[in-house]
């Protein structure tokens, strides 16, 4: 059962453009440091707890970003046609940088 | 009148001024800025009735503690703040004041006094302090515009605007004077909706991280910032259930999530709570669900229908399984912090007086009476009902938000008085909707030519209804309610004269009820005008009598102030962190004089302080509030029963009162040398005027204390406590 479901992802997958793939990857390069640093947390213990939730809030926050980025910039999406793709990037720098900012200053 | 050039125009000044102003939309920019500045100015000059009747002083108790804090802040610099360890109060415990305070305010107040201090307009911190609250009910009223003008048009901003100016309810917490939390808090609240609903209109990141920078505001300033981090879930659960989700929502929250979290976890009161409390589960929660749902969209456009039942099927199981265990193990592993027990007030009304008397003793947190909202709001309880009803019928994404945050606050205002601030910005956005549609429909014909003539009786008729049938006979909004100008000019009349009733209700209120500095008394009128300053007389004898290192016992309430004047540390403040601290003092005024005084010993106490109104009439004095010692302290202490203080269960000082009652420290402390005393004409001696009889035990002796000071009415006792006797 798993099986038909990963092969009937992966053959509608291939069909998307490159530059979604791109930000895909990145989602999953951002997920994967996420459960690296909870599988560390739940090894060695949470003190200093703040630099924990500092590291991983930093990778939730960008990967929601990001994701935020790939529905504003793809075409088929109606909701929002207002904005165009420059100016999702655009946000979407400056809210990393906000975030980052604030997780920089929690790291302690 | 000049020909019209395009640039070289031989018109003079005023003939251009002129054709400028003709043209509507310029006309509308100038009456819209001219109402504006004018409800910014109403705003901040209603609040300042006690400034002009007293003084420019700091009312109350809680804004002393904050006054304090600022001092320090602007004295000492962010960093000795933001670290600040406070031994002047709760002695011997001290308080962590940089970490279990909200520093949004003395920040706020600070950074204005810099301001003004840069700009050379050198005002004192004092008076900073003292007008931050109409300052920033100014801004609210603008910020109300702004979310009138999201939520529908900005004739109903300025609607929304001229309400906010005014409404009792928030001029109640925002008078000039009364530096509290609530000053700024309210402002950060009402821009916070107000940004978020513009983020959801607009679903640009940038615009939730502006919502998520209000928030913090909002986090750094006041402890109901979880009203805020729990009604913005349920906005999205309620836009899920009734079928209107979009991707701009998830935009907007999953961004204001992820900035907001983080920024509001660098107040150092909040800290972890903002991922591990309970208060705040539904907020992670959300976040999670909407992760799961918009994953479950992207995996179905990509699988067949019957892999995606597959997978749904898998993930359902494995998500419910996980999820519970987790729980399960998080909560009793005691990772998860429980609920507070102000938290258990709001859904259990009677929770705080079964269980916690500290809570149920504040006179704020009591349930809040049908009279409180009609005193609080006025013509808003009539308009509010009738907001909601244009809500409903003209759903938006904003006006569903609305809805969601009246009905909320609607239900936690009648939990505590204290609330009716947050359910206050509720009504008048309600209320602002309604009115408005009502004056744009009844004028919507009187802008056209006038189509019949206004019939007598049709104009009578219409007249003699009540406004509200009025308004439910219309059918759609744009329709004019009817094409006769008669009964549209009798609206517009009914609605000119609710306003201005409402207007005048309001500034009575304000000048009645809401500006009271009550550290300054006022008794009499006209020649007879008596002012009672003896708060501010005993602590500034405090300040310059006794030593520098004094600690000073009196009920909690006090606490604030006397550190603040009265440069002393105290036993307990009003903070109220340590129950068992607060039950020993209470303990100790409740006792006889020796167990008292072994008390007093332990604690370190070198003065004693009461308030006493028996002399002036004073009521709020501490033999009023003496059954609540008894109670927080018989909690901790089971020796002090309140039964012992009550004869045959009425609570009575006269010569009825039980013995225990007449010989505890705070009766003598009270009493003393006042059995002699001739208050009131025809009267015996003793005679409380609180109380309105003699007392009973009229010749009070001191053991172990003897009086330091009395003020002038009487109201403030210190007394000084001696030390051990010599041994021969």
């Amino acid at each position: 059962m798993l099986g038909d479901i990963v092969k009937a992802f992966s053959d509608e997958y291939k069909k998307t453009p490159v530059r979604v793939k791109v930000i895909d990857a990145f989602l999953v390069y951002a997920l994967a440091t996420a459960a690296v640093q909870f599988a560390y947390m739940m090894l060695v213990g949470t003190f200093p707890f703040n630099a924990f939730l500092a590291g991983f809030l930093s990778c939730v926050g960008f990967f929601v970003l990001t994701v935020c980025l790939r529905m504003q910039v793809d075409p088929t999406n109606k909701d929002f046609s207002g904005i165009s793709p420059e100016r999702a990037f655009a946000d979407y720098c400056l809210a990393n940088l906000v975030l980052h900012l604030v997780v920089w200053n929690y790291m302690g | 009148m000049s020909s019209p050039e395009p640039y070289v125009s031989s018109a003079s000044m005023v003939e251009t001024a002129w054709r400028y102003l003709n043209r509507t939309k310029s006309q509308e920019l100038l009456i819209r800025s001219t109402c504006l500045i004018f409800i910014y100015l109403l705003a901040f000059s209603v609040r300042l009735f006690s400034v002009l009747r007293y003084e420019s002083v700091i009312h109350e108790f809680d804004p002393y503690f904050n006054y304090r804090s600022t001092i320090a802040l602007v004295q000492d610099g962010w960093y000795e703040f933001w670290n600040w360890f406070d031994s002047e109060s709760w002695h011997p415990l001290g308080r962590v004041v940089g970490g279990t305070v909200y520093p949004g305010l003395m920040f706020t107040a600070a950074i204005l006094y810099r301001i003004s201090n840069f700009l050379t307009a050198c005002i004192k911190l004092r008076d900073i302090c003292v007008f931050t609250a109409p300052f920033f009910s100014g801004n609210t009223a603008m910020i109300a515009y702004l979310f009138g003008k999201e939520l529908k048009d900005p004739e109903t901003g300025l609607v929304a605007a001229a309400l906010m100016a005014i409404v009792p309810g928030y001029i109640s917490r925002s008078v000039a004077g009364s530096f509290d939390n609530e000053a700024v808090a309210i402002f950060a609240l009402v821009t916070t909706f107000y940004l978020w609903v513009r983020a959801v209109n607009q679903g640009t990141v940038a615009s939730a991280v502006l919502a998520a920078f209000a928030y913090l505001y909002m986090a750094a300033s006041w402890g109901a910032y979880v009203f805020i981090s729990n009604l913005i879930p349920l906005y999205v659960i309620v836009m899920f259930v009734s079928g209107r989700y979009h991707r701009k929502i998830y935009v907007a929250y999953t961004t204001f999530w992820a900035v907001g979290s983080i920024l509001a976890m660098q107040v150092r009161f909040i800290g972890f709570n903002h991922v591990v409390s309970n208060e705040l589960f539904a907020f992670n929660g959300v976040f999670v669900a909407l992760q799961a749902w918009e994953g479950l969209v992207f995996l179905r456009t990509k699988l067949g229908s019957r892999q995606f039942g597959q997978l749904v099927y898998l993930v359902a199981v494995g998500a419910a399984s996980t999820g519970a265990a987790a729980v399960a193990f998080l909560t009793l592993s005691g990772k998860l912090n429980p609920w507070t027990g102000r938290f258990w007030t709001l859904l259990d009304p009677t929770y705080a007086k079964k269980f916690i008397p500290i809570v149920a003793s504040v006179s704020e947190h009591q349930p809040t009476t049908w009279a409180s909202y009609m005193f609080d709001l006025h013509m808003l309880v009539f308009a509010g009902p009738a907001g909601l009803y244009y809500c409903f019928k003209k759903p938006t994404d904003g006006t569903i938000f609305l809805i969601t945050f009246a009905l909320t606050a609607i239900y936690f205002s009648g939990i505590m008085v204290r609330l009716m601030l947050v359910a206050a910005p509720a009504f008048v956005l309600l209320s602002a909707i309604s009115i408005s549609s009502t004056l744009q429909a009844a004028t919507k014909e009187l802008r056209t030519a006038p189509t019949g003539d206004s019939a007598a009786s049709a104009a009578a008729d219409a007249s003699a209804a009540p406004k509200k049938r009025a308004i439910s006979k219309r059918g759609p909004e744009e329709a004019p309610l009817t094409s006769k100008r008669g009964p549209n000019i009798a609206v517009l009349l009914m609605v000119g004269f609710a306003m201005t009733s409402y207007a005048g209700h309001c500034i009575w209120v304000t000048s009645e009820a809401y500006s009271s500095p009550s550290i300054v008394l006022i008794s009499g009128w006209g020649p007879h005008r008596h002012v009672l300053d003896d708060f501010r007389e005993a602590y500034y004898w405090l300040r310059h009598n006794t030593a520098p290192q004094s600690k000073v016992m009196s009920w909690w309430d006090y606490g604030y102030q006397i550190t603040a004047m009265g440069n002393r540390t105290v036993i307990v403040d009003n903070n109220t962190w340590n129950n068992t601290h607060i039950a020993t003092v209470g303990r100790a005024m409740a006792s006889n004089e020796t167990e008292a005084f072994k008390i007093m010993r332990q604690l370190d106490v070198d003065y004693a302080l009461v308030i006493f109104g028996g002399m002036s009439g004073y009521s709020s004095d501490d033999i009023n509030k003496f059954l609540w010692m008894v109670r927080i302290g018989g909690g901790v202490f089971p020796v002090v029963k309140e039964s012992d203080y009550l004869a045959n269960g009425d609570y009575t000082v006269s010569s009825k009162g039980t013995p225990t009652m007449l010989n505890c420290l705070m009766y003598k402390l009270c009493y003393y040398d006042f059995g002699q005393i001739m208050t009131e004409q025809g009267k015996g001696t003793g005679y409380d005027r609180v109380r309105n009889y003699e007392i009973g035990n009229k010749d009070v002796k001191l053991d172990h204390l003897y009086e330091a000071f009395t003020s002038e009415h009487w109201i403030v006792r210190i007394y000084r406590v001696k030390d051990l006797e010599n041994r021969f």
